[in-house]
C-alpha cells in the first residue's frame, strides 16, 4: 500500500476510532483537562456530548460547506428531533423503539417541507428564510406549546429509556452510542458527497448559475443536500435526547445555530472531519474552559487577563474571527498544508500549497478517484 | 379606548426602537452589501457605556442623561469604526466571509461583556420626569414612548437629509446602484463604506442608550434580543431600504402590541414572525426592496 495522503489520513482516522471505542476502558488521567480519569462518569458525559455536537457539525458541514447554503436553522431540524422523541415518549406514551421511529419520520417530513419553502429564496434570503424558522421554533418551544416544557425542557420519565441508556453505570454505553452516531453520520456524509450528486453540490456551490446553464436541476439537487443534512441533523437530536436525558429549550434558539456554524468555519467548511474537530473544539472549549481555568489559578489572574481568559465565547468568537481573516480554510487546511509541505521538500518552494488553501482544503474533503490528484500528492515515503 | 390608543402610542415607541436599529442595518446593506449580526452587541456595548456614565453621577438628571446619551453614542461609533477598518475592510467582497466575520464579533462582545459586568441586569436611573406620563386623548402615556419616538422621527429625518440632500448623499445614492462605476469617476468609495458603518454604528450607540432608558437597565443579551426584530423590520421592509424599514418597524410593533393585548400574551412575537415568513413566501423583496438585492 503507498503512503499517500489520503492512505495516511485514514489510517489516522482509524487508529482514532479504535481508540475512541477502547475509551471508556482506559483509566488514563489527563490532569484538568477532564473532569476525571477518561473512565469517570464525568469524563464520559463530556466525551457523549462532544461527539454528537461534532456529528451534528458534519450534517450542517453537508448543507453549508458542500450545497454553499447558509442555513442559520439548523438547530430547527436537531431540535425537533430531540424534542419529538421526549414528547412522543411522554405524550403518546409510545414505546422508546416506536418514538424513535415516529421522531426519525417527523424530522425527515420536516427536512424537506422546511428546506422546500427556505429554498424558494437564495444566498441572504435563504439565510433569512431560516432565521425565521428558527425563531418560530424557539418561541413556540420557550412559551411551552404542545406540551413542550417551556423554558424548563422536558426529561424522559422513569423507564421509558432502555435500562443500558440509564444510570451512572452505563454511562459508557451513552459514549458508544455518540461514537456510533458520528460513525455513522460521518460515513452517510462522506458516501453522500463523494457521489455524483455530491460533486453537483460543489458544482452549485462554486457557481449556481453556469449548473444551471449546464442542465442541473438546482433547486432539487440543493433541496436533497440541505433536506439530507437536516434529517441527520435530526438524528443527531435523537441521540443527544438520550445522553442528556431529555430535550433543553437552549438547543433551539439562533445562539445554538450560530454555534453549529462557529463549529463547521473553524475545522474548515467544505470538509467532514474539519467540521467534525471543529465540532469536538468548540464544545470542549464551551463546556471545559472555565474549569480548566478554575484548576489552573487563572482566577488570580487581574481582571483583564482573567475574563477574556476564561470566557470560551470570547475566545472562540476572537479565534474564529481570525480563522476567517488568515485561514481561510478552517483548521483543516491548516493541518493539510503542514502535510503538505513537510512531505513534499521537492515543491515545497512553490507557493501553491500557501497561497490556495481553500480550494486545497476542499479537494481534500471528497473522494477523488487517484487520477486526479497530482504528482506531487503521490510522492510516497522516502526515507 | 384608552388601552386602545396606549398599545397604539406604546407600539410606536417599540417601533422606534426597532427602526433606529434596522436603519443602520439598512444603510449598511445598502451600500455595501453586508448584513451585519454584531450590531446587537454594538447596541449592548453602548448602552453599557451610557450606565457606566450615569451611575457615575450622584443623582439623576437630564444633563447626566445627555452625557450618557453622547458618550453611548460614540462609543457605537467607535466599536464599528474599529470593526470596519480591521475585519470588514480586509474581507471586501467576500459577503458570506463578512457576514461570518461579525457572528464571531457578536459572540466575543456579548461574552466579554457578560463576563466583565455580569449576566444579571444592571439598574439604570433616569430622571424623574421620564418616569412620569403625559396625558393625551385621555390616556396617560409614559414620556419614555414620546422620547422615543421622537428620536426615530430625528433619526428618519437626519438620514433622509444625509442621503438626499447632501452631495455625500449623492455619492452614497450612486454607490448603492452602482459601486464600481463610482469607484470608476475617481470618487472613493471605500471611505464612504468606513463613513456608513460607522454612522450604522453611532445610530447602534444612540439606540443602545434608549434601549437602557426604555428598560431602565442593561443586560448582556439587550441587543441581541433587539437585532432579531430590526433584522425582521428589515426584511418585511426590504433590504437597503429606509421607508421601508420605517414602515415594517411601524407596522410590525403594532402588529405585536396589539396581538399580545387582545390574542395573548406572548402572541406578538409568534404574529411578528409569521408576517416575516409571509413576506418571504409572497414577497421576497420585502414591501418596498428591489428583487436582486436579495440574491
Amino acid at each position: 500500500m503507498r503512503l499517500d495522503r489520503r492512505n495516511v489520513g485514514r489510517l489516522v482516522l482509524a487508529a482514532a476510532l479504535v481508540f475512541a471505542v477502547l475509551v471508556p476502558q482506559l483509566h488514563l488521567t489527563f490532569g484538568v483537562l477532564l473532569p476525571g480519569p477518561l473512565d469517570s462518569v464525568g469524563s464520559m458525559n463530556l466525551l457523549a456530548i462532544m461527539l454528537v455536537a461534532a456529528a451534528t457539525a458534519v450534517t450542517l458541514d453537508i448543507v453549508f460547506g458542500y450545497a454553499g447554503l447558509l442555513s442559520l436553522g439548523h438547530a430547527v431540524y436537531f431540535g425537533v428531533g430531540c424534542y419529538s422523541v421526549v414528547m412522543f415518549t411522554g405524550l403518546a406514551s409510545l414505546d422508546f423503539p416506536m418514538a424513535v421511529l415516529l421522531a426519525m419520520l417527523t424530522t425527515l417530513l420536516l427536512s424537506v417541507i422546511g428546506n422546500a419553502c427556505a429554498l424558494n429564496l437564495s444566498g441572504f434570503g435563504y439565510a433569512m428564510a431560516t432565521l425565521a424558522l428558527v425563531q418560530l421554533l424557539a418561541i413556540f418551544i420557550e412559551r411551552g406549546y404542545a406540551g413542550s416544557g417551556g423554558e424548563v425542557g422536558l426529561t424522559y420519565s422513569l423507564g421509558v429509556l432502555p435500562d443500558s441508556f440509564t444510570g451512572l453505570v452505563n454511562t459508557r454505553h451513552l459514549y458508544w452510542l455518540a461514537l456510533g452516531t458520528l460513525v455513522v453520520v460521518y460515513g452517510l456524509a462522506r458516501w453522500a458527497v463523494s457521489t455524483q450528486a455530491g460533486s453537483i453540490w460543489q458544482a452549485i456551490r462554486e457557481n449556481p448559475l453556469r449548473a444551471q446553464v449546464l442542465g442541473v436541476n438546482v433547486y432539487a439537487y440543493r433541496l436533497a443536500a440541505a433536506a439530507f443534512g437536516s434529517f441527520l441533523a435530526g438524528v443527531c437530536g435523537i441521540v443527544y435526547s438520550i445522553v442528556m436525558g431529555g430535550a433543553n429549550p437552549s438547543i433551539v434558539e439562533l445562539t445554538y445555530s450560530l454555534g453549529l456554524i462557529l463549529m463547521v468555519v473553524l475545522g474548515g467548511r467544505g470538509v467532514l472531519w474539519g467540521a467534525m474537530l471543529g465540532g469536538l473544539l468548540y464544545t470542549y472549549l464551551n463546556l471545559r474552559l472555565a474549569s480548566v481555568a478554575t484548576a489552573t489559578g487563572m482566577q488570580d489572574l487581574p481582571d483583564v487577563l482573567r475574563v477574556p481568559l476564561t470566557q470560551p465565547k470570547f475566545l472562540l468568537g476572537v479565534v474564529f474571527v481570525l480563522v476567517i481573516l488568515f485561514v481561510p480554510g478552517g483548521l483543516a487546511s491548516a493541518v493539510t498544508a503542514r502535510w503538505r509541505t513537510r512531505r513534499v521538500p521537492a515543491t515545497a518552494q512553490s507557493p501553491e500549497p500557501t497561497t490556495q488553501p481553500t480550494k486545497r482544503a476542499s479537494d481534500e474533503g471528497h473522494e477523488q478517484p487517484d487520477t486526479a490528484t497530482g504528482p506531487e500528492e503521490r510522492v510516497s515515503t522516502q526515507p | 379606548m384608552n388601552d386602545f390608543v396606549l398599545i397604539v402610542i406604546s407600539a410606536l415607541g417599540l417601533a422606534s426602537l426597532y427602526f433606529i436599529l434596522a436603519s443602520g442595518l439598512s444603510l449598511i446593506f445598502g451600500l455595501m452589501r453586508v448584513l451585519t449580526f454584531a450590531h446587537g452587541c454594538f447596541l449592548t456595548l453602548s448602552a453599557y457605556v451610557a450606565w457606566l456614565v450615569v451611575r457615575e453621577f450622584e443623582s439623576a438628571s437630564t444633563g447626566m442623561l445627555l452625557i450618557g446619551v453622547v458618550a453611548a453614542i460614540a462609543a457605537g461609533g467607535l466599536i464599528s469604526l474599529v470593526t470596519e477598518l480591521l475585519v470588514i475592510r480586509p474581507l471586501k467582497g467576500k459577503e458570506l466571509e463578512q457576514l461570518l466575520a461579525t457572528v464571531g464579533i457578536s459572540v466575543a462582545v456579548v461574552a466579554l461583556i457578560q463576563g466583565t459586568w455580569g449576566p444579571d441586569q444592571h439598574l439604570v436611573e433616569v430622571p424623574a420626569w421620564l418616569r412620569e406620563s403625559t396625558g393625551i386623548l385621555g390616556t396617560d402615556i409614559p414620556n419614555i414612548r414620546l422620547v422615543l419616538i421622537a428620536a426615530a422621527v430625528a433619526v428618519l429625518i437626519a438620514i433622509k437629509v444625509l442621503l438626499g440632500r447632501t452631495r455625500y448623499g449623492l455619492v452614497v445614492r450612486a454607490g448603492v446602484e452602482n459601486a464600481e462605476m463610482v469607484s470608476a469617476l475617481g470618487i472613493d468609495v471605500q471611505r464612504s463604506f468606513t463613513v456608513m458603518f460607522t454612522i450604522g454604528g453611532l445610530l447602534a450607540g444612540f439606540g443602545g442608550a434608549l434601549t437602557a432608558m426604555y428598560y431602565r437597565g442593561v443586560t448582556p443579551l439587550m441587543g441581541d434580543d433587539l437585532l432579531i426584530f430590526a433584522f425582521i423590520a428589515l426584511i418585511v421592509g426590504g433590504l437597503g431600504s429606509i421607508d421601508g424599514a420605517a414602515i415594517a418597524a411601524v407596522g410590525l410593533a403594532l402588529a405585536q402590541s396589539l396581538a399580545n393585548f387582545y390574542i395573548d400574551s406572548g402572541a406578538g412575537d409568534i404574529v411578528i414572525v409569521l408576517l416575516m415568513v409571509v413576506t418571504l413566501l409572497v414577497r421576497p423583496q420585502g414591501l418596498l426592496g428591489q428583487k436582486e438585492r436579495l440574491a
